[in-house]
């Protein structure tokens, strides 16, 4: 069994209390573990930096909106080959790179987990494969339950023990990691007649029932069935000004239950409907300080190429009208929506600039960075390759105040961001890039470096420069293994699909039967995917029901 | 003095010749030039598996033999010239923004694609998309000019944003689609769809030529630019007439699915 130790670097563990000080890593068959023999191969770490492995908890890099964003973007491909040779297999990469450019170049970067969104249950076996072909890192994905009409019914006919029945076979159907909500309630108005939801106490047509009741319903539903991470939700009204206030809205909606907020720079905007967009960064983040039960990511803009990718159509179909470029809407049976448009963000745009300045806003007033991680809702507010960059406008308040001075200075002016001085330490990145994430995912074995944990590490060699620190790990260990050794990608590694598998009332299957006959197009025994279709995977357990109602 | 390459062995797929550019050549004697990249399929090999090379590295490059499998030469040329003798392959002229490409034989797809400057003169015909956007891309050309003396194929021009397109013989189909600006002449005919999702920017032909529904006839006129622009190609040789510079033409405008700021000008007498 392949042994590791790491010694001499300066390990940042949070999750341990480990804050910087000299310790020694030992790793047997794939796990952390109290010491190893002398035999061992040994890393001196002198001068670096140890850290669990990046855990990204949001980001879309498999499915059909992927890939077609992929066929969407042969220009982006064409300039960003990536050769193959004996360890790696040929790609391509730029916003939305190719499946195995999409894991070696997480890996490089030292993130060894990361988190597909969005995946309506009907693209789930292709996503399975999908991420299979993604090579390093483990993955997981969130299933988009939050507009499914199947559901909506149950919830109109008041039938909640089924509906949360229903919820726990939808995750085991299609392999997943948790329920995904976007923009709850607006599917059925958006294929209807083009309308969206703007109101979250507006009535969701025949169904009598409001995005606030099933945002509500949601929430209690997964609380109560243990997931490991609660309901993911892309809140309603994304990108218009004065969005804040349903924001917070659908946080009050939990009641206290826990309840993660996706990209939640995009759901931070004042003022009115369509005028005079600001920053309420202040007051979304002042609720989350104040609220144990809240998570959120960040979702950061960061400037050039981004590609928006959302199972938002509506939002989609707004966004097409400012650039005028290319873009797609797709329909996913009684599941979801899907919107695909490419898109840069630019220095000089008063509401890029806004977007950009007001993330920084909620990090930099975040007092809990446990729960408020880092994303860029890759690749919608840009590539995760612009995670360094962004940890080092975190950590270095000099390089921020430089480049403030290039973008439109009236946006930065009706933001605080300019008088905040703050600097993120090293400890707290350790906890926005690894330790949080994976606390709020549940996933106790990852984010951490106590004996018991899955061996993925990451050996930075210090340097002021922290964009390019936490660009090129020295080190990274994924289960024990040295894939990236002294800055070369050397061992290819693949890692395993993480998901849940709650139990439920198999009842619940003569409820969904019927409804597959008439409306879908695939028979519903051809439709929950086995546990033999996998591949590598890790059932991630849930939680005895009851046992964390209210943290 | 300039370079002289001699192809001694006629590669048995494309062969991509980046390396074959001014500024890559520059300063390096023979042999060194002989070891330079080039990929061979999917294979990297030396360019001196291909070429022998004479003379030494300068501004002036002279390539011998027959081309038309040999991909990306003078790809992001920015000065200086090269003179092919014979045919050439896919993409000559690659992201070009100075200097002159001379082809003496025909060139294939793709002349010229991404160019921002500069000069490429072919004398035998050319093939699809010259100056065109790649694929997915939003513009093609956006300057520079690109003379072919022969004719070309379908797609010339495609999403072009500026600069000249000028052919001596016919041109296919779809000449000038989803152009945003500059100008395109045609000597000889136009193909079916000329012009189609065209923003802005001028389609000009000497014959009648078949045009979409989506273009209306505006007026008849001697515009001054064409004629500045006619004598311009007459004294890069190309056959124009004294009845063309001072002739009348006949405006359509289009196409009026998009900007309807395009136009198609024919000759009209």
């Amino acid at each position: 069994m392949s042994e590791l130790r790491i010694v001499n670097g300066r390990v940042y563990d949070p999750a341990n209390g480990v804050d910087g000080e000299v310790a020694a890593i030992c790793i047997r068959g794939g796990k952390i573990v109290e010491s190893v023999s002398d035999s061992a191969r040994t890393i001196d770490a002198h001068g670096m930096v140890v850290m669990p492995g990046g855990v990204d908890i949001h980001c879309h890099i498999a499915g059909p909106k992927v890939n077609l964003a992929r066929k969407l973007q042969p220009e982006d491909h064409r300039l960003d080959v990536q050769p193959g040779s004996d360890v790696m297999r040929s790609g391509t990469g730029g916003v939305v790179p190719s499946t195995f450019t999409t894991g070696y170049r997480y890996a490089t970067m030292g993130y060894t987990t990361a988190m597909e969104a969005a995946v309506p249950p009907i693209f789930a076996r292709h996503v399975i494969e999908e991420l299979a072909d993604t090579p390093v890192i483990d993955k997981g994905f969130y299933v988009l339950l939050g507009n499914n009409v199947l559901l909506y019914q149950l919830l109109k006919e008041g039938r909640k023990r089924d509906f949360r029945e229903a919820i726990a076979w939808w995750m085991n159907a299609a392999k997943g990691y948790t329920v995904k909500l976007v923009n709850p309630g607006s599917d059925e108005l958006w294929k209807k007649r083009r309308e969206n939801i703007s109101d979250l106490e507006q009535k969701v047509d025949h169904f009598d029932l409001t995005p606030l009741q099933v945002i509500h319903s949601f929430i209690e539903a997964v609380n109560d069935l243990g997931f490991p991470h609660p309901p993911h939700i892309h809140c309603n009204n994304l990108g218009h000004s004065g969005n804040f206030n349903t924001t917070l809205q659908t946080m009050r909606a939990a009641e206290g239950r826990r309840v993660h907020i996706a990209h939640i720079q995009f759901h931070s905007y004042g003022g009115e409907p369509g005028a005079n967009p600001r920053s309420a960064a202040q007051q979304i983040i002042d609720y989350i300080n104040a609220n144990p039960n809240v998570t959120a990511d960040v979702g950061q803009v960061m400037f050039g190429n981004a590609i928006t990718m959302t199972a938002d159509a509506p939002l989609a179909w707004m966004l097409r009208g400012f650039k005028k470029g290319k873009w797609v809407n797709a329909d996913t049976e009684c599941e979801s929506g899907c919107g695909i448009m490419p898109f840069s963000y630019q220095e000089h745009v008063f509401t890029h600039a806004l977007q950009w300045a007001i993330g920084l806003e909620l990090f930099l007033l975040s007092e809990d960075p446990w729960r408020l991680v880092l994303s860029t809702d890759h690749p919608n507010g840009g590539s995760f390759m612009q995670y360094p960059r962004l940890i080092k406008l975190l950590m270095d308040s000099g390089f921020r105040r430089e480049e403030i001075k290039r973008l439109n200075q009236k946006a930065i002016a009706t933001t605080g961001l300019a008088s905040i001085e703050r600097e993120y330490t090293m400890r707290e990145i350790a906890i926005i890039t690894r330790a949080g994430p994976a606390r709020a995912l549940g996933l106790a074995n990852k984010g951490q470096l106590g004996v018991g944990a899955d061996a993925d590490v990451t050996i930075y060699t210090e340097d002021a420069d922290r964009e390019k620190m936490f660009n090129s790990p020295r080190y990274v260990i994924k289960d024990g293994v040295a894939v990236v050794d002294n800055h070369e990608f050397k061992t290819p590694h693949d890692g395993r699909l993480l998901h849940i598998a709650p139990g439920h009332d198999n009842a619940i299957e003569d409820a969904i039967r019927p409804f597959f006959d008439d409306y879908y197009t695939v028979r519903f025994d051809n439709y929950a995917i086995n546990d033999d279709f996998l591949h590598a995977h890790e059932v991630i357990p849930t939680r005895p029901a009851g046992e964390d109602k209210k943290d | 003095m300039a370079l002289e390459l001699t192809l001694h062995t006629q590669p048995e797929v494309p062969l991509e010749a980046e390396c074959i550019t001014p500024q890559r050549v520059a300063g390096l004697a023979a042999p060194e030039v002989e070891r330079l990249d080039a990929m061979h399929g999917n294979r990297r090999v030396k360019l001196g598996d291909f070429f022998s090379a004479a003379g030494k590295g300068a501004n002036d490059i002279v390539l011998n033999g027959d081309l038309s499998l040999v991909k990306l030469i003078g790809a992001q040329m920015a000065q200086g010239s090269i003179v092919i003798e014979g045919a050439v392959g896919m993409h000559v002229g690659w992201g070009m923004s100075g200097g002159q490409i001379t082809v003496r034989g025909d060139a294939h797809d793709w002349v010229g694609p991404e160019m921002s400057g500069g000069r490429i003169v072919v004398h035998g015909d050319a093939g699809h998309l010259v100056g065109s956007a790649y694929r997915g891309q939003a513009s093609g050309i956006c300057g520079g000019e690109i003379l072919v003396h022969g004719s070309v194929r379908n797609e010339t021009g495609g999403a072009m944003r500026r600069g000249l397109i000028a052919v001596g013989g016919d041109a296919g189909d779809f000449t000038g689609v989803n152009m945003i600006a500059g100008t395109i002449v045609v000597l000889g005919n136009l193909g079916i769809r000329s012009g189609a999702g065209m923003k802005r920017g001028s389609i000009v032909s000497m014959n009648p030529a078949p045009l979409l529904p989506t273009y209306q006839y505006a007026c008849s006129y001697r515009p001054l630019f064409l004629k500045l622009c006619l004598q311009h190609l007459r004294g890069l040789g190309f056959a124009v007439e004294e009845r063309h510079i001072n002739g009348r033409w006949r405006r359509w405008s289009g196409d009026s699915l998009e900007l309807n700021k395009g136009e198609i000008l024919l000759f009209q007498r």
